[in-house]
């Protein structure tokens, strides 16, 4: 293979970044798009093969559009369904870039919400502000430990990730079980696992009261928004950030560089943890006000898919939340209008995961769309 | 050009000196536990029943005097603990550690059954009935990631399995189902190798996608369907078929030869892929496709096809797996009925270090614990019932920390292979 | 059997790795083909043993054309090809080795492995290959898994073998014995090509030599008649200086000290054994041995990537022993490391990102948590200039240059700042003659500069070219020691086999 460049390079030119191509935009914004599109009409295919009427089909559509970004309310559906989703994702997609697989997001996502729920009733007399905080920081320091101890036994003795986290799920589902048959956290005079409600102290504030009392999207987006760009930095722009995609990428190159990727495997899986913890605290503190079992709904799993839409990019992870936030939010409107099953929202939402993963196939549907040497 | 020579792979192990420390912990632990808790709070003899009711022959009960029992497994856990400081090898703390946590269970369960009596033979039974699943689910794996594909979507399978095998079985009959299950779990391995081997998607991306889809798309016809049209989800349940005079042995005959064709069909897939994998052209093959697939390339082998084939069965074998589910108990299909049996079969896999007869045993573990929990729930112990729920998971954290660290998985497991 | 190669074209994107080559091999002989590290040579071969397809151009077999849609096709043709990588699976034996694909089965398909192992066995008694059927690959030196390699071949009855680089895993003696058993496969009729960018062995061991530039034959020639300075001019395009300019050793103050070192590997067994060397200021230590005889541990030892079982490492008289991989590096050392893509870079980041790798925390590039980019990019490009890394920009991902242009970017990053000590292992595996010469030129310029090197090859012409000092690593001990001026290649090549010359030529210092 012959020498590519000039021998000598200006510093000027060494300096300059690649344009922007069409390959590029396509890549960015028509992909998605096209791909969204596929797996609605597919979605449509399916609805038609279950003996749903043409007529009711349009209206499930209707609804699924009208109850994501329809009216301001459905708006503000739409980004409460999305902030729990595009927080745990975050960490996940943060584990991504360090290498590893994070499937324990979601009793990660258990325990930090029954460690706000706990704080949210069980300390009293503090002012609002600093109640919802201390409950806020409990889930990121109960969710962190769970991911570090995930972490750390990795780092240790090699156990891999994957089957410590499925397992420190199980656990979790059972200790949650466990404690909310259990006083003081079971309410009292109950005997279903149900938890004591939260004080209205430890309530994530709603945001748009406002414009109408009815909209429920709170403070815990605006904490999802900020923590995007919190990571986003943390991983292009600080020194620990480029340790971890250096890990990710190439784990002996890391050592080799001297640095310590057992230290980073902990950070990282800590870090995780942290946001899917948060993530079950805006649940509680913003959504249910108490904990009964599995109210994680499977979010945990879900940030698996949002995580790899969003290409493990913090930026694309908000997007990503966003539209399955859209998509649960619609599904909701969709179920009571059309009386269309909300599980074919979780249908529409593993195709875009299939044809985001596999371009070729989205490519190979709509050939015309693409420059020639995307097709290739 | 830039391949990296076979020489210098192998993972890095700086840890098996603190594995062998935190082993020895653990032991010291269990030791401490057995004598202050079991040993301390036993009184009298635990007895266990060894004959089910409808048993030809009758055995005499096995008892146990619960106190000195809990001090003399103390003692032997201490024993192996203390060892672990002074000289231990990986090999020796993996042998220990799996010894000591036998005989913990061992205590533990004279220990809830001091004073009452408890059937040893009906918990095995129902340990091997609940081992079914993962031990399907993990032969899945096996199969798969021994020619280098990753598949996250083994619970994605097993529920497509659940869910054909309902539909079908209701409408065409119990043999019907089953294979329809079977086709369906194929139909989806032939998937995830039509992502992961001509399209290159990430395999554990394409497993994640199987595994919501069928998840949603199962879900969704039954509430969009089953339920309005019940007499598709009531499906025939196939019931035990004792094997004539083995099913009279004592013990051996209700736990081994008294059980349905799920329980049969697993132990034989188990023992025909090994057979595959191991005594035959194409499993060694398929295992050098999964170690080495430049290598198989080379010598003219289709690594493609190979990957295609092998992947495809262990779809098959998981949609066995997830017949199970409706054919082989309740006859009815319940939304995510499968309740992350694919993931523990995953782990099965891992645990089991890649063999069939391997991950055998370890769903045998699972399969353990599932039904140790559900007997003790009757026999009331102290202990809540979540804890005892947990323990397994608990156990495979310790074990999977402690014995197979070093467990190796094939070399090209999760790798795309590109020509060109 | 005779084979010709008519016109061989063969693109990968925009890169023309083939360009219209014509070659014949003839039963009986050696066929010689020359070319440096790129030139296509690999390509070529993988085309004949059927791995890639041609663009252009054709193949004939006794003046029959033919297409080989596969490797299998290739191999029923009778050609059979000895890979620069070994094509071994190394938890398999070797038996299971040299019969897949081909493999004698019994009833329901069951492997018949005693069969297979007769065949093996009855192979390598035929061609004087001796190796323990039922040896498992991953435990063999890489010598016998050469063998191995010729046994599959063999037992694919090939009339044609094709040897890519087979020599740069062996010691000189090997060597011999490689090309008593080419020769002797050459009596027995077969067709043999080997490849190698080694002057000196393809002259030795070729009946004709053809050479290769840029995708191209650019030459044949007499191995009777020709010289290495007309090889390599012919291979290169220029005239090459063989041997690195260089002063004496200036033999400074003693600089890098290591006493009893001890080091195991992953299965806890011990890889260097009670190694005791130094190497002063400004002077070039070398070690040479084959690969895996405890020359990567080492490394890693005196890197701080891995503990020391016993003995210390010490850095102008303190003991570093117990210090990590980071702070000797902030102490001056710099280490290049001998698999650069595995090892020494991160081929999805981009130049700048890579040029900082080991760096990134120290104040120039970071401030407080924050790296900062500018200067980064800056840093990336100054490297990239002054070590003459041949890419457009600093944005260019590590995965995009070719092996050379990456190696001088590690060289570039280890070698731009206050160094100094240098542990290069391996540091032109894989790279063309121009990146040689620049790299051996910049190692040699830092030792002039007072800096104390070590230099790990299996490349015994590097080590001899490069070092003031010689050492031989066999079996995890320094087993000799020579200076670099009067050591003979063979009492160098029978240390590197484990056989010390008698009396020893110095003591070990």
């Amino acid at each position: 293979m012959s020498e590519a460049g000039p021998a000598t390079n200006l510093q000027g030119d060494l300096l300059k970044r690649a344009v922007t191509t069409r390959n590029d935009v396509e890549e960015i914004f028509l992909v998605p798009v096209l791909v969204v599109a596929v797996a609605i009409v597919l979605g449509g295919l399916i609805m038609l093969a279950t003996g749903i009427a043409p007529s009711r089909i349009g209206i499930a559509f209707a609804a699924l559009f009208t109850g994501s970004v329809g009216s301001i309310g459905a708006l503000s559906e739409t980004l409460t369904a999305a902030t729990p989703v595009t927080l745990a994702a975050l960490g996940v997609a943060l584990a991504f870039r360090a290498g590893l697989f994070n499937i324990g997001a979601e009793g990660q996502i258990l325990m930090g919400g029954m460690a706000a729920t706990i704080v949210g009733f069980a300390v009293t007399g503090l002012p609002p502000l600093l109640h919802v905080t201390l409950a806020l920081l409990a889930a990121a320091l109960v969710g962190a430990l769970w991911g570090a101890l995930a972490g750390w036994l990795k780092a240790a003795t090699g156990a891999h990730e994957v089957i410590t986290t499925i397992m420190l799920n199980l656990i979790s589902f059972r200790l949650v079980d466990y404690l909310l048959r259990t006083p003081p956290v079971q309410r009292a005079g109950r005997a279903d696992p149900i938890s004591e409600t939260i004080l209205p102290s430890a309530e994530l504030p709603r945001i748009l009261t406002a414009i109408d009392p009815n909209l429920r999207i709170h403070a815990g987006f605006l904490i999802a928004v900020v923590l995007v760009f919190a990571i986003h930095f943390l991983l292009f722009r600080t020194t620990r950030g480029f340790e971890f995609r250096a890990a990710g990428l190439n784990p002996d190159a890391a050592r080799y560089a001297g640095m310590r990727s057992g230290l980073i495997v902990v950070i990282v899986m800590a870090i995780a943890g942290g946001l899917a913890g948060l993530a079950g605290a805006n649940q509680i503190l913003g959504v249910l006000d108490r904990a009964s079992p599995g109210f994680s709904s499977n979010i945990g799993f879900d940030a698996i898919a949002v995580a790899l839409l969003g290409r493990s990019h913090p930026v694309g992870v908000l997007f990503a939340g966003l539209l399955f936030g859209a998509l649960e939010a619609g599904g909701r409107q969709m179920q009571v209008s059309a009386a269309v099953s909300i599980d074919l929202i979780a249908i529409i939402q593993a195709l875009i995961i299939v044809f985001i993963a596999a371009p070729a196939l989205v490519r190979f549907l709509f050939p015309f769309a693409f420059g020639k040497e995307a097709r290739r | 050009m830039t391949t990296m020579a076979p020489m210098q792979r192998g993972a890095i192990d700086p840890n098996s000196r603190l594995r062998a420390v935190i082993t020895g912990w653990v032991l010291i632990g269990l030791a401490v536990l057995a004598a202050a808790v079991f040993g301390l709070d036993s009184a009298g003899n635990a007895t266990f029943r060894l004959t089910l009711p409808r048993d030809l022959v009758p055995l005499p009960n096995l008892v146990v005097p619960a106190a000195p029992f809990a001090y003399f497994v103390s003692a032997i856990l201490a024993f192996l603990g203390v060892r672990q400081f002074l000289r231990g090898g990986a090999r020796w703390s993996s042998l220990s550690l799996g010894i000591g946590l036998m005989l913990a269970v061992a205590a533990f369960l004279v220990w809830t059954a001091a004073g009452k009596s408890f059937s040893l033979t009906g918990m095995l039974e129902s340990t091997l009935v609940r081992a079914v699943p993962i031990a399907l689910g993990g032969l899945a794996g096996v199969l798969s990631e021994r020619v280098g594909v990753v598949n996250i979507g083994i619970e994605g399978m097993l529920l497509a399995g659940a869910f054909a095998g309902a539909v079908v079985g209701s409408l065409a009959g119990g043999y019907a189902g089953l294979a329809a299950a079977v086709a369906v779990g194929g139909l989806f391995g032939f998937l995830l190798a039509a992502l992961v081997v001509t399209h290159r998607v990430d395999q554990i991306v394409a497993g994640v996608a199987i595994n919501v889809f069928v998840l949603g798309l199962t879900s969704y016809v039954t509430s969009q369907v089953l339920t309005k049209y019940r007499f598709l989800n009531d499906a025939p349940v196939f019931r035990p078929i004792p094997i004539p005079y083995l099913s009279d042995l004592p013990v051996v005959g209700p736990v081994l030869f008294r059980q349905n064709i799920f329980v049969y069909g697993a132990l034989i897939m188990v023992a025909l892929a090994t057979y595959y994998l191991f005594h035959t052209r194409h499993g060694l093959r398929a295992r050098a496709v999964g170690e080495h697939p430049e290598a198989a390339d080379t010598l003219g082998l289709n690594v493609f096809r190979i990957r295609y084939v092998n992947v495809t069965i262990g779809g098959m074998v998981a949609g066995f797996g997830g017949a199970w589910f409706t054919l082989g108990s309740v006859g009815r299909f319940d939304e995510g009925m499968t309740g992350g049996r694919g993931f523990i079969g995953l782990a099965a896999m891992i645990f089991g270090r890649w063999h069939p007869v391997g991950a055998l045993m370890a769903a045998l573990v699972f399969g353990f614990a599932d039904s140790l929990q559900q007997k003790l729930a009757i026999l009331q112990t102290p202990i809540p019932s979540e804890f005892l729920a947990m323990a397994p998971y608990i156990a495979t954290i310790v074990l999977v920390a402690g014995l197979i660290g070093r467990a190796r998985a094939p070399a090209a497991d999760g790798k795309p292979y590109i020509k060109d | 059997m005779d084979i010709e190669l008519r016109g061989i074209t063969k693109r990968f994107g925009d890169v023309v790795a083939n360009d219209d080559v014509s070659l014949t091999i003839r039963a009986g002989e050696v066929l010689g083909l020359l070319g440096e590290n790129g030139a296509g040579k690999s390509t070529l071969m993988n085309i004949l043993s059927g791995l890639y397809r041609p663009d252009q151009g054709e193949i004939l077999i006794d003046g029959k054309p033919v297409r080989f849609r596969d490797a299998k096709d290739a191999i029923r043709a009778g050609i059979g090809m000895v890979h620069q990588h070994f094509m071994l699976v190394p938890v398999f034996t070797v038996t299971e080795n040299v019969v897949l694909g081909v493999e004698p089965t019994g009833l329901f398909d069951r492997l018949d492995i005693g069969a297979a192992r007769k065949q093996v066995r009855r192979i390598s008694a035929e061609h004087g290959l001796e190796v323990y059927s039922d040896a498992l690959i991953e435990e063999m030196p890489v010598g016998l898994q050469q063998r191995v390699e010729i046994i599959k071949v063999l037992f694919r009855s090939a009339d044609v073998l094709i040897f890519d680089e087979p020599t740069a895993v062996l010691t000189p003696q090997e060597v011999n014995e490689f090309f008593a058993i080419v020769r002797s496969l050459r009596d027995a009729g077969k067709a043999l090509v080997f490849i190698s960018h080694k002057l000196r062995e393809i002259l030795a061991i070729s009946d004709r030599i053809s050479v290769l530039r840029a995708g191209r034959i650019v030459g044949e020639s007499d191995p009777k008649t020709a010289t290495e300075a007309d090889l390599a001019e012919m291979m290169v395009g220029r005239a090459v200086r063989f041997t690195v300019e260089r002063k004496p050793a200036a033999g400074g103050r003693p600089l890098l000290g290591v006493r009893g070192l001890t080091v195991l590997n992953e299965n806890r067994e011990t890889a260097v054994d009670a190694v005791d060397f130094s190497v002063g200021a400004g002077e070039i230590v070398g070690i040479a041995g084959v690969q895996g005889n405890g020359q990567t541990e080492l490394v890693e030892a005196l890197t701080g990537l891995r503990p020391a079982a016993a003995g210390t490492v010490s850095l102008t008289g303190t003991d570093i022993t117990g210090l990590s991989t980071r702070q000797r590096h902030a102490l001056g050392i710099a280490h290049i490391p001998e698999d650069r893509q595995r090892m020494g870079l991160i081929g999805a980041f981009t130049v700048a990102e890579n040029s900082i790798l080991d760096s990134y925390y120290e104040d120039r590039y970071a401030a407080g948590i924050a790296l900062r980019w500018p200067e980064v990019h800056k840093a990336g490009a100054e490297i990239v200039r002054e070590f003459d890394v041949r890419t457009p920009s600093v944005f260019a991902l590590a995965d995009t240059l070719s092996g050379g242009n990456q190696q001088k970017l590690i060289v570039g990053r280890e070698l731009s700042r206050d160094v100094k000590f240098i542990i290069a292992a391996q540091p032109t595996r894989g790279v063309d003659v121009g990146s040689i010469e620049y790299i051996h030129k910049r190692i040699v310029e830092a030792r002039d500069a007072g800096v104390g090197v070590l230099i790990v090859s299996t490349e015994l012409d590097e080590i001899r070219a490069l070092s003031d000092r010689i050492l031989v690593m066999f079996r995890g001990r320094t087993v000799a020691h020579f200076d670099a001026a009067t050591a003979s290649v063979r009492d160098i090549g029978l240390a590197m086999a484990g056989v010390v010359p008698q009396p020893r030529a110095e003591q070990v210092a």
